[in-house]
Formats: structure tokens, C-alpha cells, sequence
């Protein structure tokens, strides 16, 4: 088999096993773990495309979360809409943000910090104007009313939406492999390791981190959604905060930027972190922040590859010793 | 003559006070390996950036195959048959000799499968065939001035302007890379080369233009320009020229 084959076999194995979880237990804490886990891979994924396939380092990821958020609870409520028909808006909606501040910044060229500067800068407006505007509830919040129906996207049980967050991480994990195994993607990573030559062979910069901007934004919007259907209330603090993008991009770069699996395994790995400090500190405030935080450190410091490049950094290290030696 | 395919006129840019490139003007036929030399900070590369469109112009034109393309983006120039390889390289360092080579193949190429094979081919031309799995930044020198030509050739270009492909590569290397370099001009595309190999100039160019502090001093056959003093005196300070000749009238003797 190629190595794309073996992806996409693991793909679909990776789909088929937790998708079993559901029906082998009712654990309210299992399930619960794994749709919490399922829903941080979904974040770390989304702003992996941007952040680990272009190089472009989102600080404000929220800015798509909140959007995308929003939108679903707006187009059911004053909209009326169907919550299937309002997660479509969403995702569309925050695209179409993430068009913007990729037409802006990318147009003028913003790179590293200062496109950083720029996402961060642009989810604190929206979150100021969330708290301004009448239509998002300003500093009250919106609340979705509670009507359990498959039409409402709203699930009797915890195992509803597993299936609906393990939708969404499948439907990143295709959209990473397509990445991988397409000229889109390559154009991508080419701009990312080295934007002049990629330019002098005949990509267009901007172009592609358009393109992985709206992908990105897009994913993240499909992240607000949930959470709205999930946990049905919404406020400028949870959708635009900064906690929402750093918990997409620790997790992405914990797990590994820019490969299949590392936004998942990152994912997985802080939250079972996340929750093990639960049980020895119990409800402290901000300490998975402190856990996070201290991750990343240790990640970036020993591991520059992150978890999924564990067998690549070992193998360089390994064969820099041997040259030591020789 | 027919019309060339190059045909810059009058180009100039200033870095500030320095005058990098000061109304340059020359015709690359189609179908000819010509080459572009000069000493250090010349602005040989600042000329080929003006080409390529990396860098406006702040008076002159560019035209390619007919077409005035003055200040257009790199890319579209790539698009429209021009690539130029970098003096300092520029791999894309966490990716494989195979799929640095498929980023300029999938120019044309829209399919990955055959973007990826395209580079098989390509490596074999430029001879890194045995490299194809190795990541770019394991590669040596050597290897990474064969992955810069690779890379552009991938994109199938009707002009290739390769920046010092020879630099820093040891004699033996070097006499393994002109005949990749003749090849590749012989297979039909118009290639223009900055070189400081005189060997390799010597032996590969048909016509030699030469730049010396932002200006044209000279151009020919290379046997032309080297036997002139202005270019001998460009290069090697005043009172070299005759030096030389001495040189190498005591060298014939032996
Ligand atoms: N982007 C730039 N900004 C300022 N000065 C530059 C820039 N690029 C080149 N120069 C200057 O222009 C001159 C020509 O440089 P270059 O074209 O690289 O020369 P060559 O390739 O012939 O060695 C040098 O003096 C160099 O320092
Ligand atoms: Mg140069």
C-alpha cells in the first residue's frame, strides 16, 4: 500500500474504534472524556492547517471559534433556522472572517509575530464587539433554548455528540490527508519552508495562505457550533477569549504541527493531563492553563517535533550521537 | 535575427544611494546558453531579481517571449516560462529531494502521482537520483546546488536563469555539473547563467555579457571578454591586465 493508503486505512480504523466507544459503555465520565477530547483535537486541527501546513502562527484563533459560535446560536434564534442549516452559516460565515483577515494581513505581507500580533488583535475587537452589539446578547450571553431532536442537533445523551464531534475530527483528518497528498497542500508547505523559492517556481503566497485561512477559519467555526450545541449558551468571554486559541494551538503543537496526527494525539494527551491534575488539585482555577503551559515549555524545549515526531527527532538525535562517536 | 526571448532595456534600481544596476540593457535569443559575469556586488543577482520580477524596476522594461511583463510577480513570470534558481539556496528543509522537486513539476503537473514521478525524472537529469528520499536539508553543497537546478527545471521553463550554480563546489564537481548544465540547453531550453567558474563559462557559454558596478563594460564570445582589459581590470583591481599576459605568455612557454 502507498503511504497515502495507510493514512487513509488508519483514518478509517481510528473512526471505526472510537466510534465503538459509544456502544461498548454508558459511562457519562467516559463519554464525556472522549467528547471533550474529541472536540480539543477538532480545535488543534483547525488551526493546524493554517499554523502547522502554512507557517503561519494564529494567536487568535478564537476570532473563527467565537464567529462560528455565534452564527449557529443567532440562526436559530433569531433567524429561526434549522440547526443543521445554521452550522452550514457557520462554518461559512467564519471562512468568509477568516477570508478577511487573510485578504488584509496576507496582502500586506504580515508574517511571524506580527501576523500573530494581527489574529489576536482582530479576536479582542470582535470580542469588544460582541459585548457592544445588541443581536449577540452582549455581556449576558445567548442562551439555546433546550429541545432534544435530532432537527436540533441536540442529543438525549452524551453519545450523540461524540458522534457529531467525531464527524467534524473525520472530516479534518480527510481534509489533513488531502493536504498531504495534493498540489494545494504541497503549494502550502512550500510557502511555509521557504516563500521566495516557492514563489520563483510559480506559487502564489497568497493565494495559498488564503486558501488555508478559510480552511482553517471554516474548521474552527465548525468548533463554535459545537460548543453552542453542546453546551447551548455563548458569551464574548468563551467565544472570543484568548483560552480557546491557546487550548487549538498547544495542542497542535504539543501533538506535532503540520502532520495527520499530532493535533489528535496533543489533544489526548493534555486532556488526559488536564484531568489528572483535576483529581489531585480538584476545581483550582486556571491550572490546566499552568498544565498547558508547562507542556508546551517542556514540548518546545525536547521535543521540537512534538509527540507524532517523537521517531524522527529520536532518529536525528540518535544519529548525531553516532556521529559523535565516529 | 529572430526575436529575442529576453529583452530587457534600459533597467535600472538604487538600494538607497547605490546605484545597484544603471541602465542595462541585453537581448537573450532563444534557444542560446549565455552567461552573465562580473565581480562581487556587480549586481548580477539585482539583475536577474529585476528579470524575474522580484524586485521593480525604477525605470526600464522587461519582455519576455514578446510580452511586456516590467514589474510583474514572480510567479506569473514562472507561469509564463522563466524560473530562476537562488545564489544562496533555497530548499524547502523539512521536505524530501523527491517533493522539493514535485513543487516545480506541479506547475504543470495538477496530479500529485505525477508531480511525484515528474521529480523522479528530474533528479536523474541533475543527478540525484540516489538522494530522492533524503530530506533536502541532509544534502551537501553539492547536493543542494543540484536540488536548486532540479527544482526549476521541474517547472519546464523556455528560460532558466541559474545564479552561481558552480559556486562552492569542488573541481570534480563542478566538471560533473557542466555537461548537466549543457544538457539541459541542449534539450531546448534558453538558459542565462551567472557564473565566476571561468571554466565553465569558457566552455559552455556562446555569448558572455559582463557587469561591473551596475553597468555593462563589455560583452561577447568569451574569449572576447576575457581578452579585454576593461573586464580583466574590473575584476582583479588596475595593472592586472598586463600582469596577466605576462603570466601567460611564460605559462605557454613551459
Ligand atoms: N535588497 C538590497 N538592499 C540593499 N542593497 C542591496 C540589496 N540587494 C543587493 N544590494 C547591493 O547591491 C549590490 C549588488 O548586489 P548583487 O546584485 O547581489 O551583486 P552580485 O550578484 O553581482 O554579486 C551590492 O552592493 C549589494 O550589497
Ligand atoms: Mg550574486
Amino acid at each position: 500500500m502507498t503511504s497515502g493508503g495507510k493514512e487513509l486505512a488508519g483514518i478509517f480504523l481510528f473512526v471505526a474504534l472510537v466510534a465503538g466507544i459509544p456502544l461498548a459503555t454508558d459511562s457519562g465520565v467516559i463519554l464525556n472524556f472522549v467528547m471533550m477530547a474529541l472536540y480539543a483535537a477538532l480545535l488543534a486541527q483547525a488551526w493546524n492547517i493554517l499554523g502547522g501546513f502554512g507557517g503561519q502562527f494564529s494567536f487568535g484563533h478564537a476570532l473563527f471559534f467565537g464567529t462560528g459560535a455565534y452564527i449557529q446560536a443567532i440562526a436559530q434564534l433569531q433567524g429561526g433556522l434549522n440547526a443543521w442549516l445554521a452550522l452550514f452559516m457557520a462554518v461559512a460565515g467564519s471562512a468568509g472572517v477568516g477570508a478577511l483577515v487573510g485578504a488584509l494581513s496576507f496582502r500586506y505581507g504580515l508574517k511571524g509575530s506580527y501576523f500573530a500580533l494581527v489574529t489576536l488583535a482582530f479576536a479582542e475587537v470582535f470580542r469588544i464587539l460582541a459585548l457592544s452589539v445588541p443581536f449577540t446578547g452582549a455581556g449576558v450571553g445567548l442562551m439555546l433554548p433546550l429541545h432534544e431532536s435530532f432537527a436540533n442537533m441536540q442529543f438525549g445523551s452524551r453519545k450523540g455528540y461524540v458522534y457529531l464531534v467525531l464527524a467534524f475530527v473525520a472530516a479534518a483528518l480527510l481534509l489533513t490527508w488531502w493536504l498531504k497528498h495534493s498540489r494545494f497542500g504541497a503549494y502550502l508547505q512550500a510557502v511555509r519552508d521557504n516563500e521566495d523559492a516557492a514563489r520563483a517556481i510559480g506559487v502564489n503566497p497568497f493565494g495559498v495562505k488564503l486558501g488555508a485561512i478559510v480552511l482553517s477559519g471554516g474548521l474552527m467555526g465548525a468548533g463554535g457550533a459545537f460548543y453552542v450545541q453542546v453546551f447551548q449558551y455563548i458569551d464574548p468571554g468563551i467565544a472570543y477569549g484568548p483560552g480557546t486559541s491557546v487550548e487549538a494551538l498547544v495542542a497542535a503543537i504539543v501533538g506535532g504541527m503540520g502532520t495527520l496526527w499530532g493535533p489528535v494525539l496533543g489533544a489526548l494527551v493534555l486532556h488526559v493531563l488536564a484531568d489528572l491534575t483535576r483529581n489531585l488539585f480538584g476545581q483550582l482555577p486556571g491550572i490546566n492553563m499552568v498544565i498547558y503551559g508547562m507542556v508546551l515549555v517542556l514540548i518546545v524545549m525536547f521535543l521540537p517535533r512534538g509527540i507524532a515526531g517523537l521517531g524522527a527527532t529520536a532518529k536525528s538525535l540518535w544519529k548525531k550521537s553516532g556521529g559523535r562517536r565516529g | 535575427m529572430a526575436e529575442p526571448l529576453l529583452a530587457i532595456k534600459g533597467l535600472s534600481i538604487s538600494f538607497g544611494g547605490l546605484k545597484a544596476v544603471q541602465n542595462v540593457s541585453l537581448d537573450v535569443p532563444e534557444g542560446s546558453l549565455t552567461a552573465l559575469i562580473g565581480p562581487n556586488g556587480a549586481g548580477k543577482t539585482t539583475l536577474f531579481a529585476l528579470m524575474s520580477g522580484f524586485l521593480k524596476p525604477d525605470s526600464g522594461t522587461v519582455q519576455f517571449a514578446g510580452q511586456d511583463i516590467t514589474g510583474c510577480a514572480p510567479h506569473l513570470n514562472a507561469r509564463r516560462g522563466m524560473t530562476r534558481t537562488f545564489q544562496i539556496v533555497q530548499p524547502f528543509a523539512t521536505q524530501t529531494v523527491r517533493e522539493n522537486i514535485a513543487v516545480g513539476a506541479h506547475l504543470h503537473l495538477k496530479e500529485r502521482r505525477s508531480a511525484l514521478s515528474q521529480a523522479e525524472e528530474v533528479a536523474a537529469r541533475v543527478g540525484l537520483s540516489a538522494q530522492l528520499d533524503k530530506p533536502a536539508s541532509d544534502l551537501t553543497v553539492a547536493g543542494r546546488k543540484r536540488l536548486e537546478l532540479a527544482r526549476a527545471l521541474a517547472t519546464r521553463p523556455r528560460l532558466l536563469l541559474l545564479d552561481e550554480v558552480l559556486a562552492g563546489l569542488n573541481p570534480q564537481e563542478i566538471a560533473e555539473m557542466i555537461p548537466v548544465v549543457r544538457g539541459i540547453a541542449q534539450s531546448g531550453v534558453t538558459v542565462l547563467m551567472i557564473e565566476h567558474v571561468m571554466q565553465a563559462v569558457m566552455n559552455l557559454a556562446q555569448h558572455v555579457w559582463v557587469l561591473a558596478q551596475g553597468q555593462l563594460i563589455a560583452q561577447g564570445t568569451p574569449a572576447e571578454v576575457t581578452a579585454d582589459e576593461k573586464v580583466v581590470e574590473a575584476y582583479l583591481g588596475h595593472g592586472t591586465a598586463a600582469r596577466l599576459r605576462a603570466a601567460a605568455l611564460a605559462g605557454a612557454a613551459t
